[in-house]
Formats: C-alpha cells, sequence, structure tokens
C-alpha cells in the first residue's frame, strides 16, 4: 500500500464501520469495532516510518506529517483499546431499548473516533476546526446518551461551553484568514504550507489577536482553565468508555490545534509570545487541577482533574520552548492517552464492581478485582509519573528542557504542583484500592447500598471477588505495556518521530 | 479584485449593525418567546447579508448557504424551541442577575471594548473591511453577556445560537472565501444543542418544572 492509500483508509473506514453499526446487531458491531480500532492503529503505526522520509499529501485536503502522526498514533490507539474494553463493560438490557442503546452508542463510538483521526490528517486550519467541531457534535451526543438528569445536565453544560469554545476559535481561524488576506489576496486556501510559508508577512498584531483566540477557544475543549468548568462534569457523566476518549484522546486532538495555531504565530512574531501564553495558561491549569484532585470523592471526577494536570503540564512544557522539552510534551501526549485510557478502564472495572462511583463506599479494590484493581492501581502510579512508565520518562524530558534555562521558574513551579497532585491520586490508591478487604475473612460478601446511577445496576450490589469482564483485563494489560514500553525502551522510529515533530514544531533552526 | 465598492461595504455595515441592534434587544426582552422570535429575525438578517455578498463578491456558494441559514436557523431552530416550550407549558418569562438598564450598560461597554480593540490592531485591507470584524467581535462580546447575566436554559440556548450569528457575519464578510464545509458544521453544531436541550426540557423539566439553571447544580467541584 502507498502512504496515500494508507492516509485515505484511516480517513473512510471508521466512517463507513460508524454508518454500518447503526444498522447492525450489537453482537457484530462489537467485534466489528475491536477490528477497526485494531486496523486503523496498524495503518497509523505504518505511517511512522513513511512520513520520516518526507510529509505525505493527498489531493489539497489531506496531509500528514510527523506532528500529525504523534497525535493520528495516540488517537488511533485509544480506538483500538476503548473498543476492546467496550466490549466488556457494556450490560444492555434485554429487549428494544437495549437494543436502540448499543446501536447509537457503537454507531456513535465509531464516529467520534473517526472525527479524531480525521482532525489530525486535514490539511489546513479550517477542516481541522471542522473536525473538532464534529467530534464536539458527536460526543455531546453520546454525554447524553445515558438520559438521565445529571447526564442530561453534564451534556448541557458540555455541548453549551464546547460550542462557546469552538465559536471563539473559529474567529480565531476567521482572524488568521483575514491576516494572511494581506499577502494572498481575499480568496485563498488555509493549507498549512501556504500559512507556514507566508507567516513571516503577516500583520504580527491580527496573528497575536488569533493566537489568544485560538487558545481561548480550542483550550476550551482541551480543559484549560479557566474554561475547563464543563470537563469533570461531562467526563463523570458520560459512559465510562466515552469518558476514556474524551479524556485520552480528544483532549490531546485540541492540544494538537493549538500546536499548529502555535506553529504559525512562532513563524510571524517570534517564539516568545506565543509561550508567554501557553505558560500563563498552563499554570492556571495545573495549580487547580492539583488542589482539586486532593479532594474529590468521584473516580471518574478525579481522573478528569488529572487531565487538566497533564493537559497543563503540555503547556507548560510547550511554553519552556526548548527542543528538549518539546520533544518531552510529544512523548507526553503519547504516553497520557496510554495512561488515563488504562485509568479509565479500571474506573469502569470498578464501577461495574461496586455500582457507584462515590470513592467513599469503594474499598479493598485490590482484593475484590484480582486483575485490573492492581493495574489501576500501576495506571495511578504511570498518572503520578512513577517510572518506569512512559509518564516519568515525558516529564523528565520537560522538567529537564526547563531546567535548561536557569533564570525560567516554570520547571520549578512544575515539579512543586505535580508533586502536589500526587498526594490527591496517592490518597485515592491507598484509600479505595489498597484499603483491607472489605469483607472480614475474606467470606461472607458485603452488600453496599444503593449505587449511584449506573445503567443497569441493580439497586444492591453483592461485591464478590472477580473480574466483571476479561476484556477489560486485556484493555488494561495493553495499555500498561504501552506505558512500559514508552517508559523503558522507545522504539527508535517513533523515537526519531518525536524528534522531528518537535523540529517542525521549533520552525527550521 | 479590486477595491470593494463603497456601496457594498456600506450596506454590509448597515446589516452587521442591525444584527448587534438585534442583539442588544435579545438583552432586554422579558419573554423567552420574544426572545427567540428576535433569534429568527436575527437570522434572517444573516441570511440577507450573505446573499448580498454572495451577489457582489461573486461566491455562488454563498447562495447554498442563504439558503441552508433560511431553512434551519429562521425556520427549524426557532420553531422546535417554540414548540419544546409550549409542551412544557412553562414560565414565560425569563430570570436574570442584574435589571434591564444594568445589562444593557454593561453590553455597551462590552461592545466599546470589543471594537476599540479591533481597531486599535490596525489592520488594514484593501479588499476587506475591517468595521464589520468589529462589529462582529461585539456581538460576540454582548452574546456572552446574555449567557452569563441571564439565568435560564432558553436564553443561554439563545445566547450560544446569536453568538453563532455573530462569528458567521464575521466569516461572511471577512473571509468569504473560507470553505463552505465550516459554516455548514456549525449549523449542525445547533442541531445538536436543540436536541440536547430537547432532552433537558423532557429530562430536568419533567422533575423541577422551571427552566432555571439554579437547580443545574447538582455537579459540581
Amino acid at each position: 500500500m502507498t502512504a496515500s492509500s494508507v492516509l485515505v483508509a484511516i480517513v473512510i473506514v471508521p466512517f463507513v464501520v460508524s454508518v454500518a453499526t447503526f444498522f447492525l446487531p450489537v453482537r457484530m458491531s462489537k467485534p466489528l469495532t475491536v477490528v477497526t480500532g485494531i486496523a486503523i492503529f496498524a495503518l497509523s503505526a505504518a505511517l511512522v516510518p513513511r512520513v520520516l522520509r518526507a510529509p505525505i499529501r493527498v489531493g489539497g485536503t489531506l496531509q500528514a506529517d510527523a506532528l500529525s502522526v504523534v497525535f493520528l498514533v495516540a488517537t488511533a490507539f485509544l480506538y483500538a483499546t476503548t473498543a476492546i474494553f467496550a466490549a466488556g463493560y457494556l450490560h444492555l438490557e434485554a429487549g428494544r431499548s437495549g437494543a436502540r442503546y448499543g446501536r447509537l452508542f457503537y454507531s456513535g463510538i465509531n464516529l467520534f473516533c473517526w472525527a479524531m483521526v480525521v482532525a489530525p490528517v486535514v490539511n489546513g486550519i479550517a477542516l481541522l476546526w471542522v473536525a473538532i467541531e464534529i467530534t464536539t457534535v458527536v460526543s455531546a451526543l453520546l454525554v447524553a446518551i445515558d438520559d438521565t438528569e445529571a447526564a442530561s445536565e453534564a451534556a448541557w453544560k458540555y455541548v453549551l461551553l464546547a460550542s462557546l469554545g469552538l465559536g471563539i476559535a473559529l474567529l480565531a481561524t476567521i482572524v488568521m484568514y483575514y491576516a494572511g488576506t494581506a499577502t494572498f489576496g481575499p480568496a485563498y486556501n488555509l493549507s498549512y504550507a501556504k500559512l507556514l510559508a507566508g507567516a513571516h508577512h503577516f500583520p504580527p498584531a491580527a496573528v497575536r489577536l488569533a493566537f489568544v483566540l485560538a487558545v481561548l477557544g480550542f483550550g476550551t475543549k482541551m480543559g484549560l482553565v479557566p474554561v475547563h468548568t464543563w470537563l469533570p462534569d461531562a467526563h463523570s457523566e458520560a459512559p465510562t468508555p466515552v469518558s476514556a476518549l474524551l479524556s485520552a484522546a480528544l483532549l490531546a486532538i485540541c492540544f494538537y490545534a493549538i500546536l499548529r495555531f502555535y506553529q504559525i504565530t512562532e513563524r510571524a512574531v517570534g517564539s516568545t509570545y506565543p509561550r508567554d501564553v501557553l505558560l500563563v495558561f498552563g499554570v492556571a491549569s495545573l495549580l487547580l487541577a492539583a488542589l482539586y484532585l486532593l479532594r474529590q470523592r468521584d473516580v471518574k471526577r478525579l481522573l478528569a482533574y488529572s487531565s487538566v494536570e497533564h493537559m497543563g503540564i503540555l503547556a507548560i512544557g510547550m511554553s519552556f520552548g526548548v527542543q528538549l522539552a518539546t520533544i518531552g510534551v510529544l512523548l507526553h501526549v503519547l504516553s497520557h492517552a496510554a495512561a488515563k485510557g488504562t485509568a479509565f478502564f479500571g474506573s469502569g472495572s470498578i464501577v461495574r464492581k461496586f455500582g457507584t462511583k462515590d470513592m467513599r463506599r469503594i474499598r479493598g479494590g485490590v482484593g475484590v478485582l484480582p486483575w485490573s484493581g492492581p493495574l489501576m492501581v500501576a495506571a495511578i502510579l504511570a498518572l503520578s509519573a512513577m517510572p518506569p512508565f512512559g509518564i516519568f520518562r515525558s516529564e523528565f524530558l520537560i522538567v529537564s528542557g526547563g531546567l535548561s534555562d536557569p533564570h525560567d521558574a516554570g520547571a520549578a513551579i512544575l515539579v512543586v504542583l505535580v508533586t502536589i497532585a500526587f498526594f490527591g491520586l496517592s490518597w485515592f490508591t491507598s484509600q479505595t484500592m489498597l484499603s483491607p478487604d472489605p469483607r472480614p475473612g475474606g467470606a461472607p460478601d458485603q452488600v453496599v447500598g444503593a449505587p449511584d446511577q449506573v445503567v443497569g445496576a441493580p439497586d444492591q450490589v453483592v461485591v464478590t471477588r472477580g473480574e466483571p469482564s476479561v476484556w477489560i483485563v486485556v484493555a488494561m494489560v495493553i495499555g500498561l505495556g504501552a506505558l512500559l514500553v514508552l517508559g523503558v525502551h522507545l522504539p527508535s522510529q517513533l523515537s526519531q518521530l518525536l524528534d522531528q515533530a518537535a523540529r517542525e514544531l521549533g520552525g527550521p533552526r | 479584485m479590486g477595491s470593494v465598492p463603497s456601496t457594498y461595504s456600506g450596506t454590509t455595515d448597515l446589516l452587521t449593525l442591525l444584527v448587534l441592534l438585534t442583539e442588544f434587544a435579545m438583552l432586554r426582552a422579558p419573554l423567552l418567546r420574544s426572545q427567540i422570535r428576535l433569534y429568527a429575525f436575527q437570522s434572517l438578517v444573516v441570511t440577507v447579508l450573505a446573499i448580498v455578498v454572495a451577489a457582489s463578491r461573486h461566491v455562488p456558494d454563498l447562495y447554498a448557504l442563504a439558503a441552508v441559514t433560511f431553512v434551519l436557523k429562521v425556520v427549524l431552530v426557532p420553531g422546535l424551541v417554540l414548540r419544546l416550550m409550549r409542551k412544557a407549558d412553562t414560565d414565560l418569562a425569563g430570570s436574570s442577575v442584574l435589571g434591564v438598564a444594568s445589562m444593557i450598560l454593561i453590553a455597551i461597554l462590552v461592545s466599546v471594548f470589543g471594537f476599540v480593540t479591533i481597531t486599535t490592531l490596525h489592520l488594514h485591507s484593501d479588499v476587506l473591511p475591517t468595521p464589520t470584524l468589529a462589529i462582529s467581535v461585539a456581538i460576540v462580546l454582548v452574546a456572552f453577556v446574555l449567557i452569563i447575566l441571564r439565568q435560564d436554559v432558553v436564553s443561554q440556548a439563545v445566547g450560544f445560537f446569536s453568538l453563532e450569528n455573530g462569528v458567521d457575519v464575521a466569516s461572511l464578510v471577512v473571509a468569504a472565501g473560507l470553505p463552505l464545509l465550516v459554516d455548514v458544521a456549525f449549523l449542525f453544531d445547533l442541531l445538536v444543542a436543540v436536541v440536547v436541550f430537547g432532552v433537558i426540557m423532557r429530562v430536568h423539566h419533567g422533575r423541577s418544572n422551571t427552566l432555571s439553571t439554579h437547580d443545574m447544580d447538582r455537579l459540581r467541584g
């Protein structure tokens, strides 16, 4: 297969599968989605060596350079693992309403993943905006799919705030277009190559305005403080596979959009201005998330605030403006995807087992969940940047990059706040997972009270030792395996990919 | 393409100003229904603007956009929202944190701020009118005031819908060459907002019998 045909397949296949799953019964959608997810991941990985030679372009609409492929691989990985996880997680009621839920769910998940894999490979900031807009449209419906009061409240906040954010992001695109009209005339296409080539002629004031609007607009969907407020609600009320995709893949895609604006802005007005903007948003996000992590009672909200934390780290890492830190940021995108996905899969297992997201009612997780319990602990440790996992390596690179400028306090702030976040996450781990087994002597099963709104959960949950589903464990093992690979020994092609993407971001030096 | 004919920029400026004025009218409209009717009127102005731009700048794509805008934003979305409200048979007056006078005052300040900010950027373009960009930024900012200061689901929805109109105005006049796909994708967002709005009306309103966002505080922290 040529590189272009691989790219075209990546863009077409998930869409076709989404349409098909809308009509197929769930028992066929499940394996179909898993196979599609794995195939898209394999195709994305196949692009890595090719994109190292030269960027791939298909017509005027599709293009993939190293930067695109980093985000494509992260998203496709989540597509595959979430499909495996969902196969075990989803419990449908018998009858028509269950079948309808299943069809909507699978069609929605595939469409959501389609929009997310398309976003990094379209050519130009206008099409990128369209792809991200589609992710909002689909994911808002997926957040509301459970049809409970809390879910509808979360979906409303999400659709309103995300749409307002995207309105601002569209304004950013329009201002950038306007900035280009001085050079290119009133009608031109917004492809990256064209914008990057002409950027140094753009009026600086307009480019600065466009960049701030882009950070604010796409930042709303990425979860940057202070425009993050929809995020914990949507993450906690959405079905867990959707939470995993939102948190691990979608936020990164919105960061990718900001990086594209960064590239153009850097060429137009130099790197100091965009770095300062990112530093402000990054520190605010990291600070607020670290503090909120200390007082969470809901497992999924905890993981949501951890995402805000990691998005803050990404923004701060970019603000250092050092090649080493930028490589760290891109590695962080990959390792955060794997770690956050795995942690959400673990939370899905906990929610299924205990029938609640409330951490005060979850005890002895490691004893009750023989496989996913310890895996969850490992995933949380990975999220807190413990070696030997990928996030340790990426945060290490970011901090080393930041320390290379002794006058920059960013690295010090980063280390302090990440430590606070670590306390929040370890408190969760010790309270819920490593606490003593609730069943005295391991015998009679403990009865936990009425669960929160979990679709299809019975009123009383009897906690017995055992796994809710082997598929959940499989998905978690794959995620942790990837984290180990990223942390211990980065494959040489992947490391070249990150180098090249960082060079693309830094501009020709 | 040479410089833009002055009748063209005069017409577009007039129409965008009309959109901004409708935004102010929404802010002071006490009844939720009249808010939605004002939104339909505002969308009609945007439709006319699209036709004007299409005719004078020779962008035939924009005729299609005008047609879609008319069907969706003048007829379908306001119709659906009104129908949902009639079904819910709810309190018709919106709620706001501040009195009308102070709201209008804030909105005036905010729109002046938007106007001044864009003007101080000193963007000069021979081919595209800068004042329109400033006015559409003002529209967006006033829409934010509407969303923040009025605390009911309908005002929030209408605020978002009219913000979309403001961004639409900017894209029509300043970036007519932007792919049509962009505007159409944003229209989809409106439809999804209406769907979620419908869910809210069914699930939430069924329980609390009000459209105030005061009850939407289950999820916090």
